[in-house]
């Protein structure tokens, strides 16, 4: 049994209480910078590409950019990355190739990648039922005695998800060494967080796990570091999981097809639109005087440039194999999927018709 | 060799790969402490500790879920649901990601999980403690699944889908946990996946079964004595399923009936009768029969015994194929 506190309820923040963050220096703020910038323009881009039938089906992460950038630059290289579809791209921070991301998009196998080159799990759809992974992980990594710690995301809907007590629970009973890590845009889809809880604050889960929780101001990149980097201590020094709550506001819609009108205050959208998170750091950065025209300019283009590459480079990949169909259902295939796949083969007569 | 009980026989097996390969460890509800609620993983946690054989919290997906997350840092997972019908809140991560997270990674990443439990019915048991979940694994694409219907197969067939790179779910028939004993292989002893066993041998009809259904048909076969010759196949392992094993069969008997205890609609029998119908129509005699369990709940356990495939009902539908 543990004594914890309850979860803090008043928002940490470092950007609008214009402090800094022990053990910034210039490099990292600008680094943060380069991730936010990078994350936003995938985003943008995607939409564009989106509407122009170049990718599916997306879903935008417009506004989460500082809860991406200032949770992943707190986790130490060898840490690993749980994300679910809402960080689909935050590999990139990662050296995740842009085209690769693009590519599960694009409904194509390259798609997928091998977790362990980059220490990111595969995008979890479903929601929240990757936080037993990353619980099961955490702990598996304290077994063999290694010191890596995990972050898994997830957003205000997947509190709602059994699989998401299961993983937090059993993370906490096992003292694994994972932060988890709650995106909090008050939206699931239409659903807003008040039909999603009657609890004060999501941190107040933490304290039902026995764990300790804090929330922290989504749409400040720094605040977000600071917290994440005190919770991934935590768990590097045993002290087991922590629960942060990152209150943000989802200001583009659920996904491409989703039309939030029908459900959303566009006022209070219009108002996070001013706020977003990008714009904020902007501002501090050139209050500060790291940040000036050229740089932005010259940062801009260099994450447009990592777009434009990885799409054409995506465009250019040919069309996955029909065999593919068949490819690593299984380590060790039942004998039926050859004769299935020259089946296959014979009536295609060699393409999709 | 030695005698033992199939449940005997499953913790020997653990008792074996845990200290094979140090990677392997067991997972569960009152695996650990108590030794298991049918004592299948008794004595494991005295010798191989807590890390190796843990209870885990109540909680059938996170323990699956956990699972996944192990096999990613390099673990075996041996995860025991407690009962068949417990095992169904698992089902999410079995479908969503056991199921597809070694294609997830391009085949990288291995998933060399296994999930095991008790299953089936006449036990005279509350409700729920009765089911027979096999097509719902079998239906499952990027998983395996084994049912042994002897204390050797059960070692045997364990320890293969323990050492299987994929996820293999092992249904162990806990009707016939302990009814008899049987000599079974010391040491490491493992069983393939993907090959039947020829039970019986017979001439005149086959009866295809699994799990505690087996030697149902078997005492079927020794009342037909003298009225007909009864071969009785032995399916298990279901996917991948030894389909010349079974065409074989229906080829030299021309006469099939399939074994069930799970509901009939949709249920493995079902597949079963299916491949016969594609690939041995021209060898049979008659059509393919099954005796099943019914599409109902599973009933409260004084009428249980009506629900259950019985001898007379085995032996009624053989009859009728003989006759037909």
């Amino acid at each position: 049994m543990s004594q914890v506190a309850p979860g803090e309820h008043e928002l940490r923040r470092v950007i609008d209480e214009d402090r800094e963050v022990d053990g910034l220096g210039e490099q990292e703020l600008l680094d943060f910078y380069r991730s936010m910038t990078l994350l936003r323009t995938y985003d943008e881009r995607s939409l564009v590409y989106h509407r122009q039938g170049r990718i599916g089906t997306y879903a935008m992460f417009w506004n989460h950019e500082a809860m991406q950038a200032g949770s992943a630059h707190a986790l130490a290289a060898g840490d690993w990355i749980f994300p679910s579809y809402r960080e689909s791209a935050i590999g990139l921070l990662r050296g995740i190739p842009a085209s690769t991301i693009l590519h599960w998009w694009r409904g194509h196998p390259a798609g997928w990648w091998n977790p362990a080159d980059h220490n990111v799990a595969s995008i979890c759809v479903p929601i929240g039922t990757h936080v037993p992974h990353a619980a099961g992980f955490a702990w598996g990594t304290k077994l063999k005695g290694e010191k890596t710690v995990s972050i898994v995301y997830f957003g205000d809907g997947a509190t709602s998800e059994g699989s998401f007590h299961e993983g937090a629970n059993l993370a906490a009973v096992m003292q694994a060494p994972l932060v988890l890590f709650c995106n909090n845009n008050q939206w699931a889809i239409s659903t807003p967080l008040s039909a999603q809880t009657r609890a004060e604050a999501l941190v107040d889960k933490a304290s039902g796990y026995g764990i300790p929780g804090v929330r922290v101001d989504g749409g400040d990149v720094l605040a977000v570091f600071e917290a994440t980097r005190e919770a991934v201590d935590r768990a590097r020094a045993g002290g087991g999981p922590t629960f942060v709550e990152a209150v943000s506001y989802r200001a583009a819609p659920h996904g491409t097809a989703d039309d939030p009108r029908a459900y959303i205050d566009v006022e209070r959208v219009e108002q996070e639109k001013r706020n977003e998170c990008l714009g904020r750091y902007e501002r501090y950065l050139r209050k500060l005087g790291l940040l000036g025209d050229d740089l932005e300019a010259s940062i801009k283009a260099e994450a447009l440039e990592v777009m434009r590459a990885g799409i054409a480079e995506a465009e250019a990949a040919p069309d996955p194999d029909v065999g593919l169909v068949f490819e690593h259902a299984y380590a060790n295939p039942p004998a039926s999927f050859a004769s299935d796949l020259a089946e296959l083969c014979r009536i295609l007569g060699g393409g999709l018709g | 060799m030695s005698l033992r009980f199939m449940v005997e026989a499953v913790n020997d097996a653990l008792h074996v790969e845990l200290a094979r390969d140090d990677t392997v460890m067991v997972m569960g509800e009152d695996v650990g402490r108590a030794g298991g609620v049918f004592r299948a993983t008794a004595g494991l946690r005295d010798r191989f500790g807590p890390d190796r054989c843990v209870d885990t919290p109540l909680a059938e997906a996170g323990i699956l879920g956990g699972a996944v997350g192990l096999c990613m840092a390099g673990w075996r997972p041996v995860c025991e649901m407690q009962y068949d019908a417990f095992s169904y809140p698992c089902l999410d991560q079995l479908i969503n990601h056991v199921g597809r997270y070694h294609w997830r990674t391009r085949g990288k990443m291995e998933f060399p999980l296994v999930v095991r439990m008790p299953y089936g019915g006449g036990v005279r048991a509350p409700e729920l403690h009765d089911d027979s979940p096999e097509t719902y694994y079998v239906h499952t694409p990027g998983v395996k699944v084994a049912i042994p219907s002897t204390p050797a197969d059960a070692k045997g067939l364990l320890a293969a889908a323990i050492r299987d790179p994929d996820p293999v779910v092992v249904l162990e028939p806990k009707l016939i946990y302990r009814n008899e004993r049987a000599e079974v292989p010391e040491g490491e002893h493992v069983v393939p996946l993907g090959k039947a066993r020829l039970a019986r041998e017979g001439s005149d009809v086959t009866l295809v079964a699994y799990g505690a259904m087996v030697p149902l048909c078997e005492r079927a076969a020794e009342e037909l004595e003298g009225e007909a010759s009864v071969e009785v196949l032995d399916v298990r392992t279901l996917k991948p399923l030894d389909e010349e094993a079974l065409l074989a069969s229906a080829a030299k008997t021309g006469r099939v009936v399939i074994v069930q205890e799970a509901p009939r609609t949709a249920g493995f029998g079902a597949e079963l009768a299916a491949i016969l119908a594609e690939k041995a129509i021209l060898d049979l005699h008659g059509p393919v029969l099954r005796v099943t369990g019914f599409d109902v709940p599973y009933p409260y356990w004084r009428i249980e015994d009506a629900y259950m495939p019985s001898l007379v009902r085995i032996l009624d539908a053989a009859r009728k194929l003989l006759a037909f």
